[in-house]
């Protein structure tokens, strides 16, 4: 694994090695409803780098400063009101896919790598550290919507970030779009093989079965019980 | 009215399921998921606190932060003022301090529901379920009768959908999985098939 306490490293290890996503399980919950397109998945990355990162600034600039019995509540602030700020830019600058994007903005907040970060590592290390350690996990989470995004709006309407590449059989081409891509069930396959490839080529994070299934060494007992 | 209700109710649980259609409260979904009496725990906690916050952000919004909203305390200019950009804050707040404060109710005059429920309450201010239901409940505009059911069905389907996965994980620990599928990823799976299972549903009006 590759250091962590380098700055390339805090930036570069989220994205592969220790993937919020793929490893540790974080921040699923609003991120696969918007991966039926790339540029959604694209802006949704782009909001989530942006309150990660100074949410994780702004707190590791107060961490000295907070009593811990209120330390939660002070964070959440803090996160509530980053969302408020992009949630805002976006309807201003982007209103067309703040729409698209509906309540998946506001999910920010309980977004679980935000949480996850600040209670983890703002807490014990200094801002610079944390900003850079904040846009390495948004970018680790940006990797995964985009490739997910890109197999869904590939297979499902034929085009990569809207442009064409495949002519559907509906515009007179030859390729006939899949529509379970566009459907919330395929998010979980993709995602879902995609775990399986990281984990192929990263044999250490497989995780081990609770229950060893052995071969059957008794035959007979096993008839017998059965 | 009663109809009314009634097709609001089955609509959350079913067709618009909180879990297997919108992805909300993923997290605790996959991570609790993994014995049935545990994911029933959760689920009923996810039941009560949505039945609660779900109006109470309802009153909130509508006589705080909507456009106008403050014209009922007579100030003068009150009905100019439009607070909503403030939502989202007063969402979360509401939320964290309703958790907290069942948490004290049950520790002090429920003790044994408390035992059942009280280690997974903390873990619900973050669930993105609650939240996203306190969202949809305000983009789609629903008066406060609305509301109660809503929150009571979304929190329900979330419940069900919990310890269905629940009960699926359970025998699927038996089973010789890919060693790279193996946790996280065969999870994913099941819930993208139990998720299409769910697409059946749309369509279902009353």
């Amino acid at each position: 694994m590759a250091k962590t306490d380098t700055a390339r490293g805090l930036l570069i290890t989220p994205i592969f090695q220790n993937n919020p996503i793929a490893l540790q399980i974080l921040g699923i919950c609003s991120a696969l409803a918007v991966t039926n397109s790339m540029s959604t998945s694209l802006v949704m990355g782009l909001a989530v780098i942006a309150v990660t990162a100074f949410s994780n600034m702004f707190v590791s600039l107060i961490r000295n400063h907070m009593p811990s019995s209120i330390r939660i509540i002070i964070q959440m602030t803090i996160i509530a009101s980053l969302v408020i700020v992009v949630d805002q830019l976006l309807r201003a600058f982007a209103y067309d896919l703040s729409k698209q994007l509906s309540v998946f903005v506001g999910l920010i907040i309980t977004n679980c790598i935000v949480m996850g970060r600040a209670e983890a590592f703002a807490m014990q290390n200094g801002p610079g550290l944390s900003f850079l350690d904040g846009v390495g996990n948004g970018l680790g989470y940006t990797f995964i919507l985009l490739a997910v995004g890109f197999f869904r709006e590939l297979l499902g309407s034929g085009s990569v970030f809207g442009i064409t590449i495949m002519q559907t059989v509906n515009d007179g081409g030859w390729y006939l779009p899949n529509g379970l891509m566009l459907l919330p069930p395929s998010a979980f396959f993709v995602i879902g093989l995609l775990i399986w490839a990281i984990r192929s080529f990263n044999p250490e994070q497989v995780e081990s079965n609770e229950f060893k299934i052995t071969t059957n060494t008794k035959p007979q007992a096993a008839e017998g019980s059965a | 009215m009663f109809e009314h209700y009634l097709s609001l109710f089955i609509k959350a649980v079913f067709v618009e399921n909180m879990a297997l259609a919108f992805f909300l409260g993923m997290c605790t979904f996959l991570a609790v998921s993994k014995k049935v009496s545990s994911a029933i725990g959760l689920g009923v906690a996810v039941i009560v606190v949505l039945t609660i916050t779900v109006p109470a952000n309802n009153l909130i919004l509508n006589y705080l932060l909507k456009a106008g909203a403050l014209s009922w305390t007579g100030v003068e200019g009150a009905e100019n003022i439009d607070l909503s950009f403030l939502g989202l804050l007063s969402y979360i707040g509401v939320i964290a301090a309703i958790v907290q404060i069942l948490e004290m109710f049950l520790d002090k005059f429920v003790p044994a529901l408390y035992n059942a429920l009280g280690v997974y309450l903390p873990l619900i201010t973050v669930n993105c379920a609650i939240l996203g239901a306190a969202l949809f409940m305000v983009q789609r505009d629903y008066a406060f009768g609305e509301s109660v059911i809503y929150g009571l069905g979304a929190g329900f389907g979330w419940a069900l959908a919990i310890a269905a996965l629940a009960g699926i994980r359970e025998k699927l620990k038996y089973s010789d999985v890919p060693a790279g599928l193996q946790g996280l990823g065969i999870t994913f799976l099941t819930v993208g098939l139990m998720s299409l299972g769910f697409m059946s549903f749309s369509g279902v009006q009353l």
